[in-house]
């Protein structure tokens, strides 16, 4: 008999609300992760809690997805976001006229939305670009990457979930044409094991490539990274966003005394080697200073890239292109048995996420329970031994 | 861009080895390369089993303290070549027991920083003259301690006195003194007026020095010696 009935590869947000899903439905969970959990794109994230609106005339099944799991964190997770809404800026005449796509598109995703004057929004935002001609107020967030995920890590963990850091998959052991186990290594040890397994699940984001190319499945995923930069001040309260179709550098995430202009879009092959443009570090710096022109003068903190893991064609090559939704792969399609995908979508719809590989992969163990409620009580963020009381800060 | 080869002396151990080791890695570099870059570009290209702790990138999780040539600093935001030295070293962060590598436990840490019971968000100090948006209580904020350890490492007590609570926790306590929303202020000036807590300190601010955040930690202490004495005051007038 397998020691857990599902083994969940990666330990980014993915991972985390996977395992505290598959948890709560009563199955046996073991995750593995091979750094430190959210060392990967979870952590490196701009930390927005999307409303959706930045989806919201091209892509509305992100916009659904992102409005949705927004109302829901907001509500089991609170104390895990800076509650600033956003603000979508029009400076341009273009861009005003864009504004009716925008604000008609997010109505027809669930968005509230608000409509500024020029005025209203510099009494909200004094630092913002004064050419500006009007804004879209939206429900975004600003959200701590590791933290709101550690609360999924700290629930799986207290409800059974064994979360094993510094360990790597460095096989795939098959019986037939079926995942059995894998064998990992601990790298606080460096000694190799096994872990047995009913099913296998691929939550490794813009890794999950590789980790298929293990088993001898295709995942057509597209590490997309982007370039960040974070600058010295908090220059506006509210997520503040260009008004335009998506571009480059055209968010300001607020994150304590700290700003963050991103971001970029190209394709990489290996996510473990991303680069850091230096031409894209200034184009931060230029494109955030139309938001907002004290970026110009603000003093460098970091600049960092991180990779999305979209989900497209080979050939795609800005990553642009591409949609921001999820999907949940089941390889049985290919001839394997007991391994299956998430990859896609944010950070903010990790909930959602799980829950529909949690749907999956208890169907294909023919596990029958109902999901659990959207609404669980976590813990805290800052536990990593859940030993304290829950709490819904 | 100039690129130059640094030799990163790095603090090796895995568990059932008898002590840590040096190993030196050289590692191509340019002026943007952080140290934690550096490090994640040796596991990709030269060893894979150097495990170290990261995630945020910015200065902003807490996650990549450790010590680079000596100073506890946060491995994200340190630049190689701005360091000026052909080798460099990096080590664990100290007063915390060492799992592998530059990765320690950081749990009896949160434990202490958990009795502090500190909030996550905090009021927004920013803007003063701006209007809240509608339908907004008022913005909100997170803390500005990222409870990276760096202050504990640095500190000359903690290694001497392990039931010290150290400055991350007694700045926490003071951050709840000053702002506590709700929270119960009485026990947690308890838990800290004795020399366990507050009156421990030696005053040497290294805390302050080396905090990648500005909490100023060593100042929170002294804020809240200030408030134990006012509260003694006004106890014995029977106020």
């Amino acid at each position: 008999m397998a020691s857990y009935h599902a083994v969940i590869i990666g330990g980014g947000g993915t991972g985390a609300a996977v395992a505290h899903d598959l948890t709560l439905r009563g199955l046996k969970v073991t995750l593995v992760e091979r750094g430190e959990v959210t060392s990967g794109t979870t952590g490196r994230h701009h930390g927005l809690l999307h409303s959706g609106a930045r989806y919201a005339v091209k892509d509305k099944e992100s916009a659904v997805e992102c409005i949705e799991e927004n109302t829901i964190l907001r509500r089991i997770a609170p104390g895990s976001f800076e509650l600033n809404d956003g603000l979508f800026v029009a400076i341009s005449e273009e861009e005003e006229a864009y504004s009716k796509d925008l604000i008609e598109g997010c109505r027809e995703c669930g968005i509230p939305v608000k409509q500024l004057t020029r005025e209203e929004a510099l009494r909200l935002e004094p630092r913002l670009n004064p050419d500006l001609r009007m804004a879209v107020q939206v429900p975004d967030a600003t959200m701590d990457a590791m933290r709101m995920p550690l609360r999924f890590f700290a629930t799986a963990k207290a409800n059974g979930a064994d979360i094993r850091p510094f360990t790597e998959v460095v096989d795939f052991i098959k019986r037939g044409n079926a995942v059995s186990a894998i064998r990992v290594r601990d790298h606080r040890s460096e000694k190799d094991y096994e872990i047995t397994g009913d099913i296998f699940i691929n939550a490794t984001g813009p890794w999950s490539g590789k980790i298929a190319d293990m088993v001898g499945v295709e995942v057509p995923i597209r590490p997309s990274p982007g370039v960040m930069l974070a600058v010295y001040g908090r220059l506006s309260n509210m997520v503040i966003n260009h008004l335009h179709q998506s571009g480059d550098g055209d968010i300001i995430v607020p994150q304590r005394g700290l700003s963050v202009i991103g971001t970029s879009s190209w394709v990489v092959e290996d996510p473990d080697n991303l680069g850091l443009p230096e031409e894209h570090i200034q184009m931060m710096v230029d494109k955030g200073s139309t938001l907002i022109p004290a970026v110009r003068q603000a003093k460098f903190r970091a600049a960092w890239s991180a990779a999305r893991p979209l989900i497209g064609p080979r050939g795609a090559d800005t990553g642009r292109e591409l949609s921001r939704t999820f999907k949940c792969f089941d390889h049985v399609d290919e001839g394997v048995e007991g391994f299956v995908t998430i990859t896609g979508g944010k950070a903010a719809t990790l909930r959602g996420m799980a829950e529909t590989t949690a749907n999956m992969v208890c169907q294909k163990l023919g596990h029958d329970v109902p999901a659990p409620p959207a609404r669980q009580s976590y813990y805290r963020i800052r536990p990593t031994t859940p030993k304290e009381t829950r709490s819904n800060d | 861009m100039t690129e130059k080869t640094v030799q990163l002396k790095v603090m090796r151990y895995k568990q059932g080895q008898s002590s840590p080791t040096y190993q030196t890695f050289p590692v191509t570099v340019n002026e943007n390369t952080t140290v934690l870059v550096a490090l994640t570009d040796i596991r990709r290209d030269q060893d894979s089993s150097l495990s170290l702790r990261h995630s945020c990138h910015h200065a902003s999780c807490g996650t990549c303290g450790m010590r680079i040539n000596g100073e506890e600093q946060l491995a994200c935001v340190v630049k190689v070549l701005d360091l000026g030295t052909d080798t460099v070293v990096v080590e664990p962060l100290n007063n915390a027991p060492l799992l592998t590598d530059l990765v320690v436990n950081m749990e009896p840490f949160y434990d202490r920083f958990n009795t502090a019971g500190l909030p996550f968000i905090r009021e927004s100090e920013f803007l003063p003259d701006a209007e809240v948006a509608e339908g907004i209580e008022n913005y909100m904020r997170c803390e500005n301690c990222i409870e990276c350890g760096l202050c504990v490492s640095a500190c000359p007590i903690m290694g001497s006195d392990p039931e010290y609570y150290g400055p991350a926790a007694l700045a926490a306590v003071n951050r709840v003194v000053e702002e506590p929303r709700g929270l119960e202020t009485e026990s947690l000036l308890d838990w800290v007026d004795n020399q366990k807590g507050c009156w421990r300190c030696h005053v040497a601010y290294e805390c302050s020095e080396v905090c990648p955040s500005g909490v100023d930690p060593g100042g929170h202490i002294m804020a809240l010696r200030r408030q134990l004495t006012r509260r003694r005051f006004s106890r014995l007038l029977g106020g």
